[in-house]
C-alpha cells in the first residue's frame, strides 16, 4: 500500500480506480448536530473581504477583466493568486482573480458578440488563429445543420442549444487526482492505449485512441498547471490540505479548458471528508482549519466565471456556473453518508455569505438523520440557497456515487457523461399544430404537412391528434441537432481534461429537455373542458384565444389534467426515444427551464389556456403562476406525479416559494413543517425542490431598492442567484410566481 | 352518501392545529363577526364535494400528515352541517386520520355525535360576556356558545382557544383578566391558548363582495402589543 494511504481501509480500490469503494470502506458518518461547526479563521476573513470588494467592483461593471491575449487551455495562464499569504488552497483561472477566460473554441463569433459587449478587442494573433486556420464547434455545426433545425432555432421552437459556446453538464471525477495522483492515472490511460483490443480499425476505434491521448496529455498539462502554483500532483496527496487542493487542480483545469454553462464540481463530502478524519485523528489539524480548508475551497469556487454574450444573461442570468456540489444521500446498503464535511460544506453560508455558487445540492433520503434534516431546513429557510433532489428515487439505478450536473441532471461520477441539449418549447409545439405549423410571431413555414384549423371552438380530440403529430416532427428535427452539435463538440471542443477523469468506456446520456409543460397541459385541458375559441387574424393566424368556462388547471392535484401533463410528457419522450443518438448515447430527457422560462414565453404567442402572447411561462415542472389554488401540497402533489424513472431521467424541477409566516409560527415549527413538506413530497417520487423562504414584498422593495439587498438569493428553477442580478423582466416573473401562503 | 357545501380547500396549512393540515372551509356561517377575514363563506353555496370525494382528495396528502398533521374543517362554522361532518369525520378516523374542527361553537344540530370521531376542537372565542359577545358577532347566541363547552367538557378532547385581540375592543389588561378566569373556570382540557392579532387581510373581500365592512376603518392590532398581552395573560392564567 502507498504511505500516502496509511491509515486507510484497504479495498478493491487500491488496485483500480475506484472512488466509491474507497469511500465506503473508509468514511465516517455523522448523526450530530451543527454544533461542533467553528467560525471563520483570520486568514479566510482576510481572502474574503478582498474578493467580496472585487465582487462590489465586478458588479458595478457586470464583467471585471478579460485577458484578450490567451485562449482557453488548462495551463494557458500564469498562476494567480487573491491574498498569497493568507490563501490556503490555491489556483485561479486566469492571473487575477475574477479576470474572465476567451474560449474560441466553441465559436468564435460569439467571442466577438462578448468583448465587444464589454469594450474590449481581441488580440490580433488570436484572432487570425481562429478565423484564418482554426474551425471551432460552431463553425463545424452550421456546416452540418439543415434547413429545418436552423428554422426551429431561429423561431426558438429550440433555445439554448450548445451549438455557439461548450456544452458543459459533464462532471471529472476530480476525487481521482487526490487519491491516486496524476501519474497514476496517466499510467492507466496509456496502458488503455498500449493495451487496447483492435479488431478492425473502426472509426470508433480511431476517435477513442484519439481521444485517450488527448486526455493522457491533458493530465500532463493538469500536472504543469499545478507546478505552476508549486505543487507536485504526480503523486496522491498525503493530508486533508493537499486532497482538497489536488482536487481544486482537477476542477480547476475543467473550468480552464471549458466554457460549459454548467460546470458542476460531483460528489466530494464523504471523499474529503475521511482526509480530514484521519488529520484530526492524527492531531495534524483542529476543527478550526478543518473548516479554514472548506471556505477556502468554496471561495475559490465562488471566483469562477465565464465570458457570456448579454443574449445569453437574458436567458440564464445572474452570471451562474452551476458548479453544483451534492451532498449527502445515502449508500446502496442504506447507511447514512453524511459526514461533518457536508456540514462544513452548508456552514460556508454562514461563514462567508448566502451566494449562489457552488450550487448545493443535498440528496434527500427519507434515511437521513433527522439532526442533519433539520440543519438543511434551517438553512434553507435562512439563505434561500440549497436545493433538493430525491436519493430514494435516484439511487436504485444511479447507485450511491452519483452528484448532480447543473441543476437536477444525475450522473454516475466519473462513469456516465451527456450531451446537454436544451429544450423545445412544448406550448410553441401546441400553437403550431393549430396553425398549420407556421409559427405564430415570425409568420414563417416551419413544420410543413399541416393544416390550419378552421373551427369556430377547438375540438380536443382533434387538437391532441395534430398536437401529438406535430411532437414527432419537432422530436426528429430536435433530435438531428443534439447528434450534430455533439458530433462536432467532440470534434472541435473535446473536453480532454475532464474526460481523462472519467473512465475511458464511459457511458453516454442524450439529454434533451422540454419546457412549457404546464402552459401545454392546461391549454390542452381548457380545449377538452372549457369551450376555447380561436381568435385569428386576417392571414387565418390564431393570434389570441376565447375561453369560455372554467377548465382543471395543472397544479391542484387534479387527474384531469394532470394526466395530460404525463401523457404529453411521455409521448415527446418516445419520439426522441425513436431516434438513433451520435455514440449510442442513451436518450434521456428534462423537465427544466432555468431562467428561460421568460425568454421561452416572450417568443411565444397566446395559449389556449388563457396566456396572453408573450407572458413567461412557469419555470420547470412548475404550475403556472397563481393558478395552483389549493395550496402548497396540491401543487406538490401534481408534480409529483410527473414519472422521472419512465421518461425524465434527466430531471424535473420545481420550484417553490414560501412566505415565512405560513411556514409555521417560529424557526423551530418551521423547521419541523418544512422537514415534513420534502419527506412527503419525496415519498411519492417527486425529484426535485427548490425551496424559498420570503415574503413577495421583500422581493418587490429588493427590486425597487437593490442596494438594500446586496446579499439577497433566491432559488429558481434549479440554481441560486442573487436577486439583483436577474433582469428586471426575470424579477417580475419571480415575483408573478405562486407564493403559497394562508390567511 | 351526505354532501357538503366547500368553498375551497387549503392543502398547506400550518396554523390551524398541529403539522401540516389540510383545512377544508364550508359554507355557511350563523354570527357576523365583525373582525371575519372569510366573509365569502357567511351564505351557503351549491354542495359539491361528497365525503367520498373529500376524504379522497385528503388521502392524497397523506404523506405530510406526520407530527400529528391532519385535516382540519373551518369556515364557515363547519359544525352548521353536522351530518355531513359526522359521515366525513368518521370515515377520517377509519383512516387514522388527525381531525380537528376549527368552530365558535354555535350550532344548533346533533354537534354531539360528531365528538367521538374528532381529535381537537379550535375554538374560538368571541368574548367572554353576553354583551361583548352581542357586539362582535352580530348575534345573540353566547348561551349556545355556553352550552357548547358544557358538551365539550363532558368529552376527552384536546381543546386549543384561540382569541383575536382587536384594538380598542379587548386589548385591554381588563379584558385580558377576566378571559384568563373564564378559561380557567369553565374549560377541562384546553392544551394551548393563542392570541391572534386583528389583520386586515380579509378587507379586500368585503369590498369584492360589496358587503359593508364594519371594522372598514380599524387599525391592525400591533403584533408586539398583541404578545405583550399575552405575556400578562400567561402570567394572571398560569398563577
Amino acid at each position: 500500500m502507498k504511505t500516502e494511504w496509511e491509515g486507510f481501509n484497504k479495498g478493491i480500490w487500491c488496485n483500480e480506480i475506484n472512488i466509491s469503494d474507497f469511500i465506503k470502506k473508509n468514511y465516517t458518518s455523522f448523526e450530530g448536530n451543527e454544533d461542533f461547526l467553528e467560525s471563520k479563521t483570520i486568514k479566510t476573513t482576510k481572502v474574503w473581504n478582498k474578493c467580496e470588494n472585487l465582487l462590489k467592483e465586478e458588479l458595478k461593471k457586470r464583467v471585471l477583466d478579460i485577458d484578450v491575449d490567451h485562449m482557453s487551455g488548462i495551463n494557458a495562464y500564469d498562476a494567480g493568486y487573491i491574498d498569497k499569504e493568507n490563501e490556503v488552497i490555491f489556483g485561479l483561472q486566469t492571473d487575477k482573480p475574477l479576470k474572465r477566460i476567451v474560449n474560441p473554441y466553441g465559436g468564435i463569433r460569439m467571442v466577438y458578440q462578448e468583448l465587444e459587449a464589454y469594450g474590449y478587442k481581441l488580440n490580433k494573433n488570436v484572432d487570425k488563429y481562429f478565423n484564418e486556420f482554426r474551425k471551432t464547434h460552431n463553425d463545424g455545426v452550421f456546416d452540418a445543420y439543415t434547413k429545418e433545425i436552423r428554422k426551429a432555432r431561429h423561431v426558438g421552437l429550440l433555445t439554448g442549444l450548445p451549438d455557439a459556446y461548450g456544452r458543459g453538464r459533464i462532471i471529472g471525477d476530480y476525487r481521482r487526482i487526490a487519491l491516486y495522483g496524476i501519474d497514476y492515472l496517466m499510467k492507466s490511460k496509456k496502458d488503455e492505449w498500449d493495451n487496447m483490443e483492435i479488431k478492425e480499425m473502426s472509426e470508433d476505434i480511431i476517435r477513442l485512441r484519439e481521444e485517450l491521448s488527448m486526455q493522457y496529455k491533458a493530465l500532463n498539462e493538469i500536472k504543469t498547471m499545478a507546478k505552476t502554483y508549486g505543487f507536485d500532483i504526480s503523486n496522491p496527496a498525503t493530508n486533508s490540505k493537499e486532497a482538497v487542493q489536488w482536487l481544486y487542480f482537477g476542477y480547476l483545469a475543467s473550468v480552464k479548458e471549458n466554457n460549459g454553462a454548467a460546470m458542476s464540481l460531483g460528489r466530494v463530502d464523504a471523499f474529503l471528508d475521511i482526509y480530514i478524519n484521519r488529520d484530526l485523528e492524527n492531531g495534524i489539524i483542529n476543527e478550526k482549519e478543518a473548516q479554514e480548508l472548506i471556505d477556502q475551497f468554496i471561495i475559490k469556487l465562488r471566483l469562477v466565471r465565464h465570458l457570456r454574450t448579454p443574449d445569453y444573461d437574458e436567458l440564464f442570468s445572474g452570471d451562474p456556473t452551476w458548479v453544483t456540489c451534492s451532498i449527502g444521500g445515502i449508500t446502496n446498503e442504506e447507511d447514512n453518508m453524511v459526514t461533518k464535511t457536508s456540514y462544513r460544506i452548508i456552514h460556508t453560508l454562514s461563514n462567508l455569505d448566502p451566494a449562489p455558487e457552488p450550487n448545493m445540492t443535498i440528496l434527500w433520503s427519507e434515511k437521513l438523520p433527522e439532526n442533519f434534516k433539520k440543519y438543511c431546513a434551517k438553512m434553507s429557510i435562512k439563505t434561500d440557497a440549497l436545493q433538493y433532489e430525491n436519493d430514494d428515487l435516484m439511487r436504485p439505478s444511479m447507485g450511491d456515487d452519483y452528484a448532480i450536473a447543473c441543476c437536477v441532471s444525475s450522473m454516475r461520477v466519473g462513469k456516465d457523461m451527456q450531451f446537454f441539449g436544451a429544450r423545445c418549447n412544448l406550448a410553441k409545439t401546441l400553437l403550431y399544430s393549430i396553425n398549420g405549423g407556421i409559427d405564430e410571431i415570425k409568420r414563417e413555414l416551419v413544420i410543413p404537412g399541416f393544416d390550419k384549423m378552421l373551427d369556430e371552438v377547438l375540438d380536443y380530440n382533434k387538437v391532441k391528434k395534430s398536437y401529438f403529430n406535430m411532437i414527432e416532427k419537432v422530436a426528429k428535427i430536435y433530435s438531428d441537432a443534439m447528434n450534430i452539435i455533439h458530433y462536432m463538440h467532440d470534434k472541435y471542443a473535446y473536453e480532454a481534461g475532464q474526460m481523462a477523469l472519467h473512465d475511458t468506456n464511459v457511458n453516454r446520456l442524450m439529454a434533451y429537455g422540454v419546457a412549457g409543460l404546464s402552459v401545454a397541459a392546461d391549454s390542452l385541458s381548457a380545449i377538452k373542458y372549457a369551450k376555447v375559441k380561436p381568435i385569428r387574424d386576417k392571414e387565418g393566424i390564431t393570434i389570441d384565444f376565447e375561453i369560455e368556462g372554467d377548465y382543471p388547471k395543472y397544479g391542484n392535484d387534479d387527474d384531469r389534467v394532470d394526466n395530460i401533463a404525463k401523457e404529453i410528457l411521455n409521448k415527446i419522450y418516445s419520439e426522441l426515444k425513436k431516434h438513433k443518438c451520435y455514440r449510442n448515447a442513451i436518450p434521456t430527457m428534462s423537465v427544466l427551464t432555468i431562467t428561460s422560462n421568460v425568454v421561452y414565453g416572450s417568443k411565444t404567442g397566446a395559449t389556449p389556456d388563457g396566456r396572453k402572447a408573450g407572458v413567461p411561462f412557469a419555470p420547470g415542472a412548475n404550475p403556472m403562476h397563481e393558478r395552483d389554488i389549493n395550496g402548497a401540497i396540491a401543487s406538490l402533489n401534481s408534480v409529483a406525479k410527473l414519472e422521472w424513472e419512465k421518461c425524465c431521467k434527466d430531471g424535473i424541477s420545481n420550484t417553490f416559494s414560501i412566505i415565512p409566516s405560513a411556514l409555521g409560527i417560529n424557526l423551530n415549527e418551521q423547521i419541523n413543517n418544512l422537514v415534513t413538506l420534502i419527506d412527503g413530497y419525496f415519498s411519492q417520487k417527486a425529484h426535485h425542490l427548490n425551496v424559498n423562504v420570503l415574503d413577495k414584498e421583500t422581493l418587490i422593495d429588493a427590486m425597487e431598492n437593490p442596494e438594500k439587498y446586496p446579499l439577497l438569493t433566491i432559488r429558481v428553477s434549479g440554481y441560486s442567484v442573487r436577486f439583483n442580478r436577474l433582469t428586471r423582466k426575470q424579477q417580475e416573473e419571480v415575483i408573478s410566481r405562486t407564493f403559497h401562503k394562508k390567511i | 352518501m351526505k354532501k357538503a357545501s366547500v368553498n375551497s380547500i387549503e392543502t398547506f396549512g400550518l396554523v390551524d392545529g398541529p403539522g401540516i393540515r389540510t383545512v377544508i372551509f364550508l359554507n355557511g356561517c350563523n354570527l357576523r363577526c365583525k373582525y371575519c377575514h372569510n366573509p365569502e363563506m357567511w351564505k351557503f353555496a351549491k354542495k359539491n364535494y361528497s365525503s367520498d370525494e373529500l376524504v379522497a382528495k385528503i388521502i392524497r396528502n397523506k404523506p405530510y400528515f406526520k407530527n400529528n398533521g391532519g385535516v382540519t374543517f373551518s369556515g364557515g362554522e363547519p359544525l352548521i352541517q353536522y351530518d355531513f361532518l359526522k359521515e366525513i369525520c368518521q370515515k377520517l378516523k377509519k383512516e387514522n386520520i388527525h381531525v380537528a374542527i376549527d368552530t365558535a361553537g354555535i350550532c344548533y344540530g346533533n354537534y354531539k355525535k360528531i365528538f367521538k370521531y374528532v381529535d381537537l376542537i379550535l375554538l374560538d372565542i368571541k368574548h367572554i360576556t353576553k354583551e361583548g359577545f352581542i357586539n362582535i358577532t352580530c348575534k345573540d347566541e353566547f348561551d349556545k356558545f355556553i352550552e357548547f363547552i358544557n358538551e365539550l367538557n363532558k368529552t376527552n378532547i384536546e381543546v386549543w382557544i384561540r382569541q383575536v385581540i382587536i384594538p380598542d375592543v379587548n386589548d385591554n389588561i381588563k379584558y385580558i383578566n377576566n378571559l384568563a378566569k373564564f378559561i380557567k373556570n369553565n374549560f377541562k382540557n384546553v392544551k394551548r391558548i393563542d392570541f391572534l392579532p386583528y389583520h386586515k387581510l380579509g378587507n379586500e373581500k368585503y369590498e369584492s363582495l360589496k358587503i359593508p365592512n364594519p371594522f372598514k376603518e380599524k387599525d391592525e392590532m400591533n403584533k408586539e402589543k398583541c404578545n405583550e398581552l399575552y405575556q400578562e395573560f400567561l402570567k394572571i392564567y398560569l398563577k
